[in-house]
C-alpha cells in the first residue's frame, strides 16, 4: 500500500480537518462530531446525507446552498453510528423537518434507521429517502435490494434544490422517491480499492480482467470478465440501463462517476461511446457530467448512471447554481 | 448454573481479548464477501467498552450489558454495531434488577431476546448467512442445556455453505457459497467464551 497519510486510524479525521480549513466559507465542522453543515443558515427542510467515508467528494464536497444541509462521515467504507447522525440531524433542523438520503446498504439503512428514532424522541420529524440506483444486482430474491450508488448525487441535486425552493418533508419525500425511481446505475472495476487500515485491495484482478457491476465500498461485483474497449463496455452498460426501464426513456441526463484512480482522459473516452450509443438508441441527453462524485477511495473503474428527465423540472434543479466545493 | 455479574464481566472482558487477537482473522473472513473490516471495527467496539467499562464501573448485570451495547452502537457503525447494540440492550433490558443469572432457564431467555433484538432490527432469518445462523442455534442448544464448542462451531462453519440473503454478501448471490460469515464468526467468539462460565 503507498498513500500519502500519517496514520491509518486517523485519516477521516484529518480529512475532516483539511476540508474544512480549506473551504471554511462554505462549510463548518458540527463541534465534537464527525458532521459537516454548510455554514449560512437557511430556513428551510434540512437535508442531511452521509456514509462510509471514502467517497471522496461525497458526501460533505456536496455540503452548501442548494444541496445537502450537512453530511455525516463515518470511518472508511464503514457507515456513520446513530449518535452521530442525531447530531447533524440536530444541527440542521430549522423547525421543518430534516430528511436523511440514505445509500441502500444494511449499515446505513441501520445506523439512520436508529438515529431517526432516537431524533424522534426529540420531537423532530424526520423522513427517509432510500437510494438503491444500482442494477448491477438483478435477482433480487437473494439480495437485501439494490444498492445505493452514484445515482445519490443526482438526488442530492435535486432534492436540495426542491428544499431552498420550499418543498416540506412530506414533499421532499415523494419527489426523492420519485427520482430514485428514474434513476438507474451500473459500475465496472479494473482495480479494487484498498482501504487504508487493510493495506491491500479488496479483491483481485489479473491485469486483462475487470469485475463487472461493482459496488463502491470495494466489495467485488458479481462477474468477472476480460478487459474490453471502451465502446464495448459502453454498449453493454448501456444497453443494460436502457433494458432496466419499464418504458425506455426519451430525454435522460448522463452521468460518468470516476471511482477514484481513473484518470478523466480515460472518463471522456467512455462517455463518448456513451453519448454516440444513446444518439443510435435516438435517447436525447439533455444532462451531463463527468468526474468523480461517489468514488471508492482509489478503484480503478468507473460507473454510468442514467436519469430519467422527463419532468423539465428535474432538469432545470439538476441546472441551478449551487454553493458547494463539488459540485 | 450461577452467574454472578463478577461471572458476566470477565466473559465480556474474555470477549474483548479474543476480538483483538482474531481482529485480523475476521477481517480477513469479510474480505472475499464484505469489505474486509469486520474485524477492525469490532476491535474499536470492544476497545470503547474498556474505556467505558472502566470509567463507569458497571455494578450490575444489566449496566455491564449497557455498557457493551452503548459501546458497540456508538463505536461501530457498520451494520454490526446496530446488531450487536440492540442484542445487548434487549439483553440489558431482560436482566433489569437481576443480582444473578441462576439457572440455565434464565440464560437462555436472555440470549433469546438478544437474537430477538438483532432479528428485530436486521430482519434476518435463520439460514440467511448472518450472525442470526450462530445465535439461534445457541440458543437452541441453551434450551435443551446442550451447549458447547462443537455446536457453535458448527453453526459458524455451516454458513459457509449458505447464499447470503442479508447484509454486504448478498449482492455477491452464489459467489459468496464457500466463505464463512464473518458476523456468525465473531458471534461464535462471544458464546465460545461464555462456555467457561457455564
Amino acid at each position: 500500500m503507498k498513500k500519502i497519510i500519517n496514520d491509518p486510524s486517523h485519516i477521516v479525521e484529518e480529512m475532516l480537518e483539511g476540508m474544512v480549513k480549506s473551504y471554511s466559507t462554505l462549510i463548518r465542522r458540527v463541534e465534537d462530531t464527525r458532521v459537516v453543515a454548510k455554514t449560512a443558515e437557511h430556513s428551510q427542510v434540512g437535508l442531511v446525507s452521509g456514509g462510509g467515508s471514502g467517497h471522496e467528494p461525497a458526501h460533505a464536497g456536496f455540503v452548501g446552498d442548494g444541496m445537502l444541509s450537512a453530511a455525516v462521515l463515518g470511518d472508511v467504507f464503514t457507515s456513520p453510528t446513530p449518535d452521530q447522525i442525531e447530531a447533524a440531524i440536530k444541527a440542521v433542523d430549522h423547525g421543518q423537518g430534516v430528511l436523511l438520503i440514505v445509500k441502500n446498504y444494511t449499515g446505513d439503512i441501520l445506523n439512520f434507521e436508529m438515529a431517526k428514532d432516537m431524533a424522534e424522541m426529540e420531537d423532530i420529524a424526520v423522513e427517509i429517502v432510500v437510494v438503491d440506483d444500482d442494477i448491477a444486482v438483478e435477482d433480487s430474491t437473494y439480495t437485501a435490494g439494490k444498492r445505493g450508488v452514484a445515482g445519490t448525487v443526482l438526488v442530492h441535486k435535486i432534492l436540495g434544490d426542491a428544499a431552498r425552493n420550499g418543498a416540506t418533508l412530506t414533499e421532499l419525500k415523494e419527489l426523492g422517491e420519485a427520482v430514485v425511481a428514474a434513476t438507474k446505475t451500473i459500475g465496472v472495476a479494473l482495480r479494487a480499492a484498498t482501504v487504508p487500515e487493510v493495506g491491500k485491495p479488496g479483491f483481485e484482478l489479473k491485469e486483462d480482467e475487470i469485475e463487472f457491476g461493482v459496488g463502491i465500498h470495494g466489495e467485488p461485483g458479481y462477474r468477472r470478465e476480460k478487459l474490453q474497449a471502451s465502446r464495448q463496455l459502453a454498449e453493454e452498460m448501456v444497453d443494460k440501463l436502457v433494458a432496466a426501464y419499464d418504458d425506455k426513456p426519451t430525454e435522460i441526463g448522463v452521468l460518468v462517476n470516476g471511482m477514484g484512480g481513473t484518470p478523466l482522459m480515460e472518463q471522456f473516452v467512455f462517455i463518448n461511446d456513451v453519448l454516440n450509443l444513446l444518439a443510435d438508441h435516438g435517447i436525447n441527453v439533455t444532462f451531463h457530467k463527468v468526474g468523480n462524485y461517489m468514488t471508492s477511495i482509489d478503484m480503478q473503474g468507473l460507473s454510468l448512471t442514467f436519469i430519467d428527465l422527463n419532468n423539465t423540472a428535474w432538469l432545470e434543479a439538476l441546472n441551478t447554481d449551487v454553493t458547494t466545493i463539488s459540485w | 448454573m450461577e452467574l454472578t455479574v463478577k461471572d458476566i464481566q470477565a466473559w465480556l472482558n474474555d470477549y474483548t481479548k479474543l476480538i483483538e487477537e482474531n481482529k485480523d482473522e475476521l477481517s480477513l473472513l469479510d474480505t472475499p464477501i464484505g469489505d474486509g473490516d469486520h474485524g477492525n471495527n469490532m476491535a474499536r467496539g470492544v476497545g470503547a467498552y474498556q474505556e467505558a467499562f472502566a470509567k463507569q464501573l458497571p455494578a450490575t448485570i444489566s449496566d455491564t450489558f449497557k455498557t457493551l451495547s452503548m459501546a458497540m452502537i456508538s463505536k461501530v457503525g457498520g451494520a454490526s454495531g446496530p446488531l450487536y447494540g440492540t442484542a445487548f440492550m434487549n439483553m440489558t433490558k431482560t436482566t433489569k434488577g437481576m443480582e444473578t443469572i441462576d439457572s440455565i432457564e434464565s440464560l437462555t431467555e436472555i440470549v433469546k431476546q438478544g437474537l430477538a433484538g438483532i432479528q428485530m432490527r436486521g430482519k434476518a432469518e435463520p439460514g440467511d448467512k448472518t450472525m442470526v445462523d450462530v445465535w439461534s442455534a445457541v440458543v437452541t442448544a441453551l434450551e435443551n442445556n446442550q451447549l458447547n464448542e462443537e455446536k457453535i462451531m458448527a453453526a459458524k462453519e455451516a454458513t459457509k455453505d449458505l447464499v447470503a440473503k442479508k447484509g454486504r454478501a448478498s449482492y455477491l448471490g452464489e459467489r459468496a457459497i464457500g466463505h464463512i460469515d464473518p458476523g456468525a464468526a465473531s458471534s461464535a467468539l462471544l458464546f465460545a467464551c461464555l462456555l467457561n462460565y457455564l
